[in-house]
Order: structure tokens, then sequence, then C-alpha cells
């Protein structure tokens, strides 16, 4: 069946099977920052906005997005900029695989959030996982991203 | 891949209500974020997006949340917080991360039954009862005891508004690990604890209620009985992820620390 669907305030008409989720549908049309990693809603490294919020796209099944919005990194570029900035100086990257997804969730608490403390910053982002860096020097960037009111 | 013929979202109770009778391999989606691990095929998927289930309204003696309500606006709603002063909140804000609480649906929690779930033992300890669309409303406790999930729609569960003292933990390697072992506590005039992931479904140990309830005065002493009850109560077993003598540990010392705090 088709779906109509706003990805990164593009409208899109993309068909689809039934039973697919909206990680395969995205990459399939070339979103390629929306990465697979566990695939069962454990990493958080297919994280994509759903209307805002965050969630697990490897467990959206793609036709409940009919008529819905989806935002990926593309759809935030200005943000994940500044974010990106924060990371470089902290040297809190790596690999980069959970980059596009961090910055998502980032920015969804900004929206949320802006004067996160601490630990809603860690509660926060507790599903999504990066196996390289551990978290201190992204959590230290982070507070500068939410800090930066520009 | 999930096998599915096609995927419905009917505009009708009645209607989705016909599909679930006419086929025992038509299942209701709730949230979708446990589809991968508890469903492998299904003729047609009914989803109930266009029914209206999401909400959360109070009433004068108690909260009605529509099935179709996100765990996170659960744990983010104000006026659910006053209930044990926030214990129903912080019991779900340990569920999985966030991206999973903002698809994870109250009604899918409860009507997959799933053994490993960290809402199951807060539910029977709270008084919630479930309303059906054909069989009416039942207590969470009899849904508990049900050998046979319903084949019914969950409209929505009632949580009776209550003062006094909640705790729940949630013992797991990760936060976004399954639980080993999880514990709710609550009490108002009487004691209600249950116990998940032991590792079989949630069970009410009505015996320890029944002890702590009759008891004039908790001490210390009362507290080892309980706790001892308990253990013999709990019928905790073996699984990959912790062995029954390992479950027993958790539960002597958690279950003291629960007690300790409700009745400060």
């Amino acid at each position: 069946m088709k779906i109509n669907i706003i990805i990164n305030e593009q409208r899109k008409e993309i068909l689809i099977k039934d039973n697919e989720y909206l990680i395969d549908v995205l990459r399939r049309n070339n979103y390629l920052s929306v990465r697979r990693g566990c695939d069962n809603t454990s990493c958080g490294v297919c994280t994509v906005l759903l209307n805002d919020k965050p969630v697990p796209s490897c467990s959206v099944l793609a036709i409940r997005c009919n008529n819905q919005r989806i935002t990926t990194v593309e759809g935030i570029a200005d943000e994940a900029e500044k974010l990106a900035k924060y990371f470089g100086e902290e040297g809190a990257d790596q690999c980069g695989f959970c980059n596009p997804s961090m910055a998502l969730t980032v920015y969804s608490l900004k929206l949320e959030n802006p004067n996160a403390s601490d630990d809603e910053i860690k509660e926060y982002l507790v599903g999504n996982l990066c196996r390289c860096t551990g978290y201190v020097a992204q959590h230290l960037a982070i507070k500068r991203y939410l800090g930066d009111k520009l | 891949m999930m096998e599915i013929n096609k995927y419905v979202a009917p505009n009708s109770f009645d209607e989705v209500y016909n599909l679930l009778q006419d086929n025992k391999l038509n299942k209701i989606i709730g949230g979708g974020a446990w589809l991968k691990i508890s469903m492998k095929k299904a003729d047609t998927l009914i989803g109930l997006e266009n029914l209206n289930l999401d909400y959360i309204k109070e009433e004068n003696e108690f909260f009605e949340i529509g099935a179709m309500t996100p765990l996170r606006k659960i744990e983010l709603n104000k006026d659910i917080r006053t209930l044990f002063s926030g214990f129903f909140n912080e019991a779900i804000s340990k569920i999985m991360g966030v991206t999973v609480r903002n698809i994870a649906t109250i009604g899918g929690s409860i009507m997959g039954k799933f053994a490993f779930s960290d809402l199951l033992p807060v539910l029977v300890v709270l008084d919630v009862r479930l309303k059906f669309y054909k069989i009416g409303e039942l207590s969470f406790y009899e849904f508990l005891q049900m050998a046979k999930i319903p084949n019914d729609i969950l409209l929505s569960i009632k949580v009776s508004k209550g003062n006094g003292l909640g705790y729940f933990h949630k013992v797991s390697k990760t936060h976004l690990d399954f639980a080993i072992l999880n514990l709710a506590v609550v009490r108002t005039d009487r004691f209600k604890i249950a116990v998940g992931s032991r590792p079989r479904i949630t069970k009410l140990l009505v015996n320890t209620n029944n002890f702590l309830n009759s008891q004039a005065v908790i001490n210390d002493d009362v507290l080892l009985q309980a706790i001892e009850i308990a253990l013999e109560e709990a019928d905790l077993g073996d699984n990959l992820k912790a062995s029954k003598e390992y479950r027993e540990v958790l539960l002597k010392s958690y279950l003291k620390r629960a007690l300790k705090q409700v009745i400060r």
C-alpha cells in the first residue's frame, strides 16, 4: 500500500508492505543516517523523531506513520551542527555510528526540558548506547549544547 | 520478518471485535514495542489508533487511562503524580528508555502479560480495574489470574485514587535489560506486595500481605517473619538471567528495604 508521510518537512508518497518497519522504509529511501543496530529496541541507534518525539524506528510499523511527521538528523541540520561542535571540543566522538540518533534525542530533550539537570540528561539518554566513548565527554558536550541559547 | 497478511485500523469497536472473533490469527497491536519478540505470525493486525483511546481523565474516585496511552505520557502526567507520592510515574520511568516509552502503550503492556514486565507488579498493588468492550470491568488481579487472555478489546484502565507510600525496585544488569526481579509495595491502611520476573508472571503475595495486615505493631521481628513468608510464597525460579537462590537473596534484601521505606 501507499502511505503519505512527511519526512524532514517534505511530503512523500511511499509504497510499503504492511509488515515493514519504519527503519526499513527510511533506509530503502536513502535516509541512511538512520542506522540499524540491535533491531529490537535496545540500542537506540535507529532513533528518529515521530511528531517531534524520539522513537526506535526498528519497532514502529511504517504503516502507522501514514500522515505523520518523521524527522531524521538531516531535518535538524543546524542543531546537529551545533551539537557536533561541542562533541568535537569535548572529544565525545569516535566512530560516529550513534551520533545521528544521539543528536535527535538530545534535540528532543532540548525541546522538552531545556534546563535539564545532570540526572535528567542521563535518564533521557539511557536508551541511546555508545559503544566507544563512554559517556562522560558526551555528557559534558550535551550540557554545553543545552546551555547554548543562541 | 513478522508474517502478517494485512494491517487495518478500524473506525469502530464492533469492527475490531468482529475481526477478533473471525479468526484467532487476527491480533490487536498496542504500541508495538515488543511485537518482534511476542508475535511471529498474524493474519490481520488490528491497530486501535482511530478509536480515541489515547487519554488520561481524572474522575472523583479514580483516573481513567485509555488503552492506547503511551507510557511516557502517563509518566509525565502531573495529576497521576499525586498517587502514592509519584510511585506510579516513578515505576514507569524505570521501563527501558524514553524512546521505547514513547511508543509502548499501557494497554499493550497489560495485554501482552509479559512475565518480565515492570508494570504488572505496580498495577497489581494499586487498585486497578480493566474495562473491556464486551466483558465489561474486572480487577487487574482477576485478569492476572486468568489462564487465557480475553479475546476482547481493552478500552481503558481505572486507577483508584489513594494516599500512602509506595516502593518499586527493578533489579537488572543495566537499565535497558529485562528485570531479574521486580518488586512493588504500597501501604495505605493495608500492605500490598507483589513480585514480578520471578521469572514467571507477577504474583501478589497474599499470605505475606495478610500477615502484615493482621499485626498491631510493625517492628523488626514482624518484618523478618514477613520476609520469611514472602520467600516461601513467592515461588521463585531459575532462568538464564538468574538462579532461584540469587532471586531469593534479592527478594530478602529488597523486601526489607521496601517495608522499611513504606512504614516510615
